[in-house]
């Protein structure tokens, strides 16, 4: 059971703070964001979502820059406590549109309202937004979204293509749009984290795509859903069920995920038939379905990176980066990062010509090169030469001393798996019923790194 | 709600200080309270909007208690919902006042509306004021009969709160009983998860009291119970699940259909989204197949899939925990995760708390096949910007390298390291080297070769200094130049460690005894430093070397330079026994923190789950009469399963050979109830092979049980006679639970009769002899010589019980006894009983 939640903001402010059982003392929120901002001093790089201190057990997420915390003094389940965590940022989210410091603040006694119903005594009740709706009485103060656009995590469907309404992923799921009609729509996105590691001759040695298909409805009346994925989806490719071996018809296009879960809503019915999912989505966002693949993709950036000593006390760094996705496609705001030698006194830079949208940085501090790209067009290849100056002289290996070369980046309207929502179907109300549909791509870098 | 009061202390300017708010408040409250203007709401609402922000921030505002009851009179739910909260938060402190609310409360109690009801209910219960819990059972009886499942719900969360206020309260209103029924026939399943968790609680405090209690709470893992939560677990969300499963992992089934019918019913929940579901899942898999090893494996193969899932979607602190119970499953069971090496690789952005886990799953799985990319992949990290990451990924290489596969190619990039020029990999392979050679003493020479040539100047980390002076120590004949370092370092005596100095003591010591002539100078110095030096240790060695050179250099040189022989293993820093324990609790924080939940609850705070882990430290008995025999089983096998497999080769033959220690033994359909109970008998079982056995047994108990070995026995006259119960019977959790509550009432050694020792061959045999003096056992394990029996004895004319824990060495013929009895004042009486009837075992 859980003692106490509360919300504190980067500075350790109470936002929210609610006890539920009384058995944790009072000043719990000063202790917790002490031992969290001193983790560093015991050696830690940063403190882990779970500890305990004098009994108590600590246990937060970190959400917008906000800590949500729970506190507790029984040995309860760790993925409970930090799933719960984030599924109540995930309803306040619901609630208010957008989450962030100043929206909880403008709300907070609607956010009491919630915590009152998600939590009775400790225990859990419920976190499903639609649920909840019969209970929470007090109206949204919604802020205002534009000003927060660079922020917002929805915002990377937006850059590139212009078709995707701005307001919709920042509307609270209570709210009604001005002149008090309600848009019937419904969002599905299939995100995609991927992660590779080259080596330093640019064989791929790890690769893995963690993918979620992400929906939020805002039909009314709860239709019932279906999406229709690849045909030829295949799950499985070790482990202990009862699978065949797929792997050598790889290639040939079909898409074969590891492993894949689902959310409490869906239905299988008809999966292994047509790979179709029915389900009556609940209000708010969801993943229904996350999936993991190991299979073989073409990554979609290479990376080259030279480096040439010029005398004992300077070195020329170039780097290349080529984009291997179709010329209709655009990935956006694209960081390379490499840590260069400790003793790198100066680094100066030298872009292409006629480069647009290009930034270069020499980290003082952390002596981090940094090369941010804003846009890169599928086909392209771009390149970057910095002079480094030591501070002192060379001696070994310099490839030891710098790298890897890691790369951020979102690639909106493409996914690498090939996993596609082949339709997506919603039970008719009426023939005139026809709500808007958005089924979106993006890929995202999650650990995209090319040693040296 | 009240935040911390110290924030208050530290105002910051969005944060007024509070007086003058608080009285400008009190004002405009008392204005709008009688007032029935249109419009009067909002500004009410911004009011007491005003009033819980305050309170948020720490701000005492409970002096407006009294305005805001007032405002309270109004039906506009938003107002009701804030005045509910700021009641909430103030009635403890205002008992007084809180009075005030009773009256409005009850009246929303009996509100048309369901949600009022339901909220001015939780409110009323959430007071917290002892003097007022009689306002509040009759609200809670109607409440548990409301025909809205949302009252209902609110209701029965309302009686665990009473029950915390004033538990007799609770009890004389009949509330478990009610949320009982509620339990086993509401339609709403909110509504039996809350019964659920109620009576979970209430009935877990209860039960050290009464007996009824505790039969209900082992009556929540019963049959008809499990298979009624199990039929109805896709009513429940999420959350209730998680609970649900938690419960039936505790369940033991009777057969081995039953097992798989649950399984069944059960797989597609690890593919659910929510982590917690999946892991509540993946522990009733284990937990149903322990005793079944091939299923068991299955089990592992089954779950990785779902569980590289989880670990990849979601937040970073929700892969956390998942993957900190996969390292858990790859530590108990390496050889299943081998090819799965991959998953374990760090990726750059991790935290490092994530990196550490997979650097040590990484370490466990190496093998013969994956060792090489495995380093491979290490070495890069070595060279990693992360200093930390390094430092681990250069030890986890070292580590590889003593579990001997491939030590070769290690040993080459090892030394590469000390190559490398960077101090901290320089100072971490130091201390590697070190290790190696202790375990593989014939690398030395390429070793040395290359440490020969690190500057000591280099070497600033005492571990690592301490390291480096050791090979100059012990390897003194194969460095040149040995003696001059070791004269150089004691030059900078004053600035090392203690624990430096320390070594360079005896590494001059050791260097001395290969070549005196020049040693003996550097040798002067450092005894000089050392016997003048203010670390108590260092001055007592270098005293000790002292006086021995004093005494005989070749006497000395025995002392401080034997021939040593190659470590073979390095110890274990946590015992099985430990990561039994943590296997047992998994799905809990016991397996973040990695170590059993004593370590870090108090014992009012294990979680609603311990008490078949109370049942489980003791195995049943065959002798216990009431019992189903079918739950004694060779445990070693089944909670030994997935020790490594040397160890678990070990464990087999144990059970070969000491099968007999149980009662019969039994087809693996039977699953052992309490693997715990019986791994810690099993264990002191092992302990007792290498060792001499009682003590360590003892101390396993010490720290299972808390038991207080020290406490003295009581001197007391033992009356002249005492007769026992001939049929006295007491079920393995009741005399759990004793044998916790009751202190140690006697400590005693004695003897066996030669005879008895010799005719102990098996427990068995004393059961009988025992059971025969009216002494019953209930627990018993062992194998020759060391045996170990739980037994129990009553009074024959009142319920009266005498406990006893009895350790039998059949060697020596030695019997250890710890003897608790609940009527002290005749426990010396029943020790003299029990001794006279252990001592005519094998004579009569």
């Amino acid at each position: 059971m859980i003692s106490q939640f509360f919300v504190l903001s980067q500075r350790g402010d109470n936002i929210v703070f609610r006890d539920y059982r009384g058995d944790v003392q009072k000043g719990s929120a000063e202790i917790f964001f002490r031992k969290v901002k001193f983790w560093k001093d015991d050696g830690e790089e940063e403190a882990p979502p779970v500890f305990n201190v004098d009994g108590v057990n600590y246990f937060h997420v970190k959400v917008v820059g906000l800590l949500f915390v729970a506190t507790t003094r029984v040995n309860m389940s760790p993925s409970l406590v930090l799933e719960l965590l984030q599924r109540i940022a995930r309803v306040i989210k619901d609630y208010l549109g957008i989450l962030n410091e100043d929206s909880i603040r403008k709300n907070f006694v609607l956010v009491y309202e919630l915590l009152d119903e998600v939590i009775d005594f400790g225990y859990v009740q419920t976190t499903s937004t639609e649920v909840l709706k019969s209970y929470v009485f007090n109206e949204p103060i919604v802020i205002d979204a534009a000003r927060l656009q660079p922020l917002n995590p929805a915002s990377m469907f937006m850059q590139g293509t212009k078709r995707m309404p701005g307001t919709a992923v920042t509307k609270s799921v209570v709210a009604n749009d001005p002149g008090g009609r309600k848009r019937e729509e419904i969002f599905v996105d299939i995100i995609e984290k991927i992660s590779v590691t080259f080596s330093s001759s640019g064989y791929i040695l790890t690769s893995e795509i963690d993918g979620t298909i992400q929906m939020k409805s805002y039909l009314s009346g709860n239709p019932e859903i279906r999406l229709a994925l690849n045909e030829d989806l295949a799950i499985g490719t070790s482990g202990g069920r009862a699978t065949y071996d797929y792997r050598s018809s790889s290639g040939s296009g079909s898409v074969i995920l590891d492993d894949c879960n689902f959310h409490e809503s869906v239905r299988l019915d008809s999966f292994d038939i047509d790979r179709t999912l029915s389900l009556v989505p609940p209000d708010g966002e969801f993943p229904v379905m996350n999936y993991r693949m190991t299979q073989e993709f073409k990554p979609p950036f290479r990376i080259n990176t030279l480096i040439e000593e010029a005398g004992s006390l300077r070195a020329e760094v170039i780097l290349k980066i080529s984009a291997e996705f179709p010329s209709n496609i655009t990935a956006n705001t694209i960081i390379v990062q490499m840590p260069l030698p400790k003793y790198t006194a100066r680094a100066t830079f030298e872009l292409e010509a006629g480069a647009v949208g290009q930034t270069t940085d020499f980290k003082e501090s952390t002596k981090r090169l940094e090369w941010g790209l804003k846009k890169i067009s599928g086909g392209s290849e771009h390149t970057l030469r910095a002079k480094l100056t030591f501070s002192q002289e060379l001696h070994g290996n310099i490839t030891k001393e710098a790298g890897p070369v890691s790369l951020t980046f979102t690639i909106p309207m493409y996914n690498v798996s090939k996993l596609q929502v082949k339709y997506l179907q919603i039970a008719k109300k009426s023939s005139s019923y026809n709500p808007y549909r958005w089924v979106r791509y993006v890929t995202q870098a999650n650990s995209y790194v090319a040693r040296i | 709600m009240a935040p911390p009061a110290q924030s208050s202390r530290y105002p910051s300017p969005s944060q007024p200080s509070g007086k003058g708010e608080v009285s400008d408040l009190r004002l405009q409250l008392r204005q709008l309270a009688g007032s029935r203007a249109p419009g009067v709401d909002d500004s009410k609402r911004e009011l007491f909007k005003k009033v819980i922000s305050y309170m948020t921030i720490g701000i005492d505002v409970s002096s407006l208690f009294g305005e805001m009851v007032m405002c309270s009179v109004t039906p506009d739910i938003v107002l009701k919902k804030m005045c509910y909260l700021y009641v909430g938060n103030y009635a403890k402190v205002n008992p007084d006042l809180a009075l005030l609310t009773i009256n409005f409360l009850q009246r929303d109690c009996k509100d048309q509306d369901p949600i009022i009801r339901g909220l001015a209910l939780r409110s009323l219960s959430s007071l917290r004021v002892a003097n007022l819990v009689e306002y509040l059972v009759g609200p809670l009886g109607s409440g548990l009969k409301d025909n809205n499942a949302y009252v209902r719900t609110v209701a029965v969360m309302g009686a665990v709160k009473l029950y915390h206020i004033s538990a007799s309260t609770c009890i004389d209103a009949d509330f478990p009983a009610t949320l009982k029924h509620l339990m086993l026939n509401d339609s709403d399943s909110q509504v039996v998860v809350n019964c659920l968790f109620a009576l979970q609680e209430i009935w877990n405090s209860e039960s050290s009291k009464s007996e009824e209690a505790t039969r209900e709470k082992e009556g929540l893992i019963s049959k008809p119970f499990i298979y009624y939560l199990l039929n109805r677990l896709r009513e429940f969300n999420e959350w209730g699940q998680c609970l649900v499963l938690e419960l039936v992992a505790k369940y033991v089934p009777s057969d081995t259909n039953e097992n798989f019918d649950i399984m069944n019913l059960l797989e597609d929940r690890l593919q659910h989204a929510n982590g917690a579901v999946v892991l509540a899942t993946i522990k009733v898999f284990l937990q149903l197949t322990l005793s079944m090893a091939d299923v068991h494996q299955e089990v592992y193969e089954r779950i990785k899939a779902p569980l590289l899932t989880l670990v990849s979607s979601g937040s970073p602190e929700q892969s956390y925990a998942v993957l900190s119970h996969l390292h858990l499953l790859v530590m108990r069971a390496p050889y299943i995760f081998a090819s799965d090496y991959k998953h374990f690789y760090c990726q750059y952005n991790e935290p490092s708390y994530v990196k550490k886990l997979k650097l040590e799953m990484l370490t466990a799985v190496a093998n013969e096949s994956n060792t090489y990319e495995i380093v491979t992949e290490l070495c890069e990290y070595a060279a990693n910007v992360d200093v930390p990451i390094a430092r681990e990924s250069i030890r986890a290489v070292g580590k590889i390298a003593l579990q001997q596969y491939d030590v070769n190619a290690i040993v080459d990039r090892l030394l590469q390291f000390l190559e490398m020029e960077k101090d901290y990999v320089t100072a971490e392979a130091l201390v590697l080297v070190k290790d190696l050679l202790r375990k593989y003493p014939q690398w030395s020479h390429d070793c040395i070769a290359v440490v020969g040539n690190i500057s000591s100047k280099n070497v600033q980390e005492p571990k690592a200094k301490a390291a480096l002076i050791w090979m100059l120590g012990e390897y003194a004949q194969d460095m040149d130049d040995a003696p001059y370092i070791l004269e150089s370092l004691v030059e900078n005596w004053e600035e090392d460690a203690p624990e430096v100095r320390l070594h360079l003591l005896t590494a001059i010591m050791k260097c001395f005894f290969r070549r005196p002539p020049e040693t003996q100078k550097a040798l002067g110095i450092a005894l000089a430093a050392g016997v003048a030096d203010f670390h108590q240790d260092v001055h007592d060695r270098a005293l000790f070397y002292y006086r021995l050179l004093q005494y005989d250099v070749s006497s000395a040189e025995r002392v401080v330079n034997p021939p040593k022989q190659a470590v073979s293993v390095f110890a274990d820093t946590q015992s099985n026994e430990i990561k039994d324990r943590i296997f047992d609790e998994f799905n809990s924080l016991s397996v973040v923190y990695q170590k059993p939940s004593y370590m870090f609850t108090d014992k009012d705070h294990r979680g609603p789950f311990e008490f078949s882990d109370e049942i489980g430290n003791l195995a049943v008995g065959v002798e216990s009469e009431h019992e189903v025999p079918a739950t004694s089983v060779d445990a070693n096998e089944t909670s030994d399963l997935l020790l490594s497999t040397t160890e678990k080769e070990e464990t087999r033959a144990m059970v070969a050979n000491g099968s007999d220690y149980t009662a019969p033994l039994y087809d693996s359909s039977t699953r052992a109830l309490p693997s715990q109970g019986q791994s810690e008998l099993a264990i002191t079982n092992l302990l007792g092979t290498s060792d001499p056995g009682p003590q360590a047994s003892m101390a396993i108990d010490d720290l299972l049980m808390g038991l207080d070995l020290t406490a003295p026995p009581a001197p007391a006259s033992a009356p002249p006679s005492l007769k026992l119960n001939a049929r006295a019977a007491l079920d393995a959790g009741s005399f759990q639970r004793k044998w916790r509550e009751l202190p140690v009432a006697i400590y005693q050694e004695c003897e066996l009769s030669s005879q008895g020792a010799a005719a102990l061959t098996s427990a068995q045999a004393l059961l009988q002899h025992m059971q025969g003096n009216s002494i019953q056992c209930i627990a018993s394990g062992g194998q020759s010589p060391n045996f170990k029996f739980f037994f129990f004895a009553q009074k024959a004319e009142e319920p009266s019980v005498f406990l006893v824990e009895c350790k039998i060495n059949t060697s020596t013929a030695k019997a250890q006894l710890n003897i608790k009895a609940e009527d002290q004042s005749t426990s010396h009486g029943f020790s003299a009983l029990f001794q006279s009837a252990l001592s005519r075992f094998g004579t009569s």
